[in-house]
């Protein structure tokens, strides 16, 4: 189910020499395409321009080109602030869930105890609370916790609510290890969690990595937790950030199509560097 | 992202859980004296079990089930969110909330999206797939690029659309340019073209992870039946309409639950477009941008919380109606093939 398919997943692309299609379906996709990049062209190009210049003709081309929006934000330490805090909660969510998710569900997938079922039913029904409809009590918990304006009090509740999804995807991985393999390395005098070290890390990769990219680009993406949780500026992540620098400076539309394009450049490397992950790991996880 | 993922799984999980269920409620270090299905457990292997799942249950519970719990709770109170709540108002908070025409708005417009939603995507979507599915040069940077706008930050894309729409923003200048200026308009604050703004961002935000799954569909598709079919004589769009089409029913049922979910619990980008005000106004609110404004915004917390309550037994019915009646043949046989 679920996980049967992230480890049965192929990458999409199985071609090695192509044929040239027809014109009318390149156009159609050169279409597609500049539908889908324009805005986030207009963005990064708007970043090159002055007010003085959106303001005669919105949607001109930058004369002459000018780097000062860029420079100006680059410079500042408002936007570096808050790529660390982002980065900071995104980080450490993920290694939390990946941390905690592969230890229960090495459990749940290898040993065999009562209440073993309750348990992994307890998780699964974790599926059906989306965060929106916890936002409130999770903020008066985060309040009375002391964590107000802290990064753990993002952190914490990302990590609880990304729990669900990280077992249901790596149990059936760790459970389709062949018991030979653990018996042959008990046998060779290898211990429980010796063998959760040695062997299970390695062959559970795949379903780690999946997971861990979509933690990561959901912590980086998030609003409503943060919105909720982290009022001072200081603390800021950078979804905060865009939106508050967007109010404040609302009359500075250069700046803020800078400010924002520059703010969309870490999730967009990190989506290249591991497109095929990614869309290889979107699938495989829907696909169950 | 997230949510719908987990939303997705959960179709899944739902055949398992009927048949993982074995246990009672008995926590994980209960003492081993009924069955031993294998080796019986020592206490090693119960203090490994304690140490890995312990800190998990530990996050779990506090962060996931507590507040959703207290969710239900705080939603029979009338309550601002200082001190303990104490005054118990039974039913009223959810009597005022189907009273309330602004909330019946709100249901009305998540119900237009939702529909909208499936009537627009699915088939661009699937005529997107179909022609991306086609052997051609550039295929790998297509099918990424049309993904971008879907790994993009909500925050991101709503502040970029918010200025690039506004009266006298780069949109109307682009209709211009084009020589389409008579359909330039106030694209943000009528309330005639707010819904269908809203719906042009969610489909360009949202149409590329529909583009994907549906790629990945295909190409479960053995090409021996099209294959044969062409032997045949049946021509491309023939081919499509008897074969691809009904082979990609089950990716098509369930991209239709993810995005229904999705459209139900839609709250950032209209709440950074439009933000709290505007979007009443405009026909774009929700039910989860209603309740951040009547709820935390507005210091009524247990009021909040109901409406909490109620977007999430909307959801739930929606997700039990539409595995009833329609994800129910995809998932007939799972239920008896066992756990995994």
């Amino acid at each position: 189910m679920a996980a049967t398919a992230v480890a049965a997943r192929r990458p999409i692309r199985a071609s090695r020499k192509m044929a040239w299609g027809s014109p009318a379906v390149y156009f159609v996709a050169v279409m597609l395409i500049l539908a889908m990049l324009a805005p986030v062209a207009y963005i990064i190009i708007g970043g090159f321009r002055t007010n003085a210049q959106i303001t005669v003709d919105p949607a001109g081309w930058p004369a002459p080109w000018q780097a000062d929006n860029y420079l100006e934000v680059l410079t500042g330490d408002i936007f570096w602030r808050q790529v660390l805090n982002s980065t900071i909660v995104a980080l450490c969510t993920t290694a939390g869930v990946v941390t905690l998710g592969l230890m229960t569900s090495f459990i749940l997938a290898r040993y065999r105890f009562r209440g073993q079922g309750a348990m992994y039913s307890l998780f699964a029904a974790g599926l059906m609370f989306p965060l929106t409809v916890a936002i409130t009590p999770l903020y008066i918990l985060v309040r009375s916790l002391g964590l107000m304006n802290t990064l753990p009090g993002v952190i914490l509740p990302q990590i609880g609510f990304a729990i669900p999804i990280t077992i249901i995807i790596l149990v059936p991985f760790l459970r389709a290890i062949p018991d030979e393999i653990q018996e042959a390395a008990s046998i060779d005098g290898c211990s429980r969690l010796g063998f959760f070290w040695r062997m299970v890390l390695p062959l559970a990769k795949p379903g780690v990595v999946t997971v861990a990219i979509l933690t990561f680009i959901t912590s980086w993406n998030s609003y409503l937790l943060p919105l909720f949780i982290l009022n001072k500026e200081g603390a800021f992540t950078l979804p905060l950030g865009v939106q508050s620098f967007a109010s404040q400076y609302s009359v500075d539309t250069a700046k803020v199509l800078a400010f924002t394009s520059l703010s969309m450049l870490p999730a967009l490397l990190f989506f290249s560097l591991f497109q095929r992950q990614i869309v290889g790991g979107l699938t495989g996880a829907v696909k169950g | 992202m997230f949510e719908t993922d987990r939303e997705s799984v959960n179709l899944a999980q739902d055949r398992s859980v009927g048949v993982t269920t074995v246990g009672g409620g008995a926590p994980f270090a209960s003492p081993p004296t009924g069955r031993r299905p294998r080796k019986g457990i020592g206490w090693p292997a119960r203090l490994e079990i304690a140490l890995m799942t312990g800190p998990t249950l530990i996050v779990f519970l506090t962060f996931v089930i507590f507040p959703v719990a207290m969710a239900a709770y705080y939603g029979f109170f009338n309550w601002q969110g200082y001190g303990p709540p104490t005054e118990f108002v039974g039913l009223s908070n959810y009597v005022l909330i189907f009273q309330d025409g602004t909330f019946v708005d709100a249901l009305q417009h998540n119900a237009a999206i939702v529909v909208l939603s499936l009537v627009i995507q699915g088939p661009a979507a699937v005529l997107l797939a179909l022609l991306l599915n086609r052997k051609m040069r550039g295929q790998t940077l297509i099918r990424v690029l049309v993904f971008v706008p879907y790994v993009i930050s909500e925050v991101v894309v709503g502040t970029a659309w918010s200025l690039m729409l506004q009266g006298n923003g780069a949109f109307n200048a682009f209709l211009q340019k084009v020589g389409l200026g008579w359909l330039e308009s106030d694209w943000l604050a009528d309330p005639k073209r707010a819904i269908w703004t809203l719906m042009g961002i969610l489909t360009w935000k949202y149409i590329g992870f529909a583009v994907i799954l549906f790629l990945a569909g295909l190409q479960g598709i053995p090409d021996e039946l099209t294959e044969a079919a062409a032997i045949d004589g049946a021509s491309y769009w023939q081919i499509q309409r008897r074969i691809t089409l009904p082979l990609l029913g089950p990716t098509l049922r369930i991209w239709a639950f993810l995005s229904m979910i999705g459209a139900l619990q839609l709250f950032d980008l209209v709440y950074i477009i439009w933000g709290q005000y505007v979007s009443s106004t405009a026909g774009t609110s929700t039910m989860a941008t209603y309740m951040l404004t009547n709820g935390r915004n507005a210091g009524e917390y247990g009021y909040g919380n109901a409406v909490a309550v109620v977007l999430f037994f909307i959801s739930l019915v929606a997700a039990l109606i539409y595995q009833r009646f329609v994800l129910r043949r995809d998932t007939a046989g799972a239920i008896t093939g066992g756990k995994n």
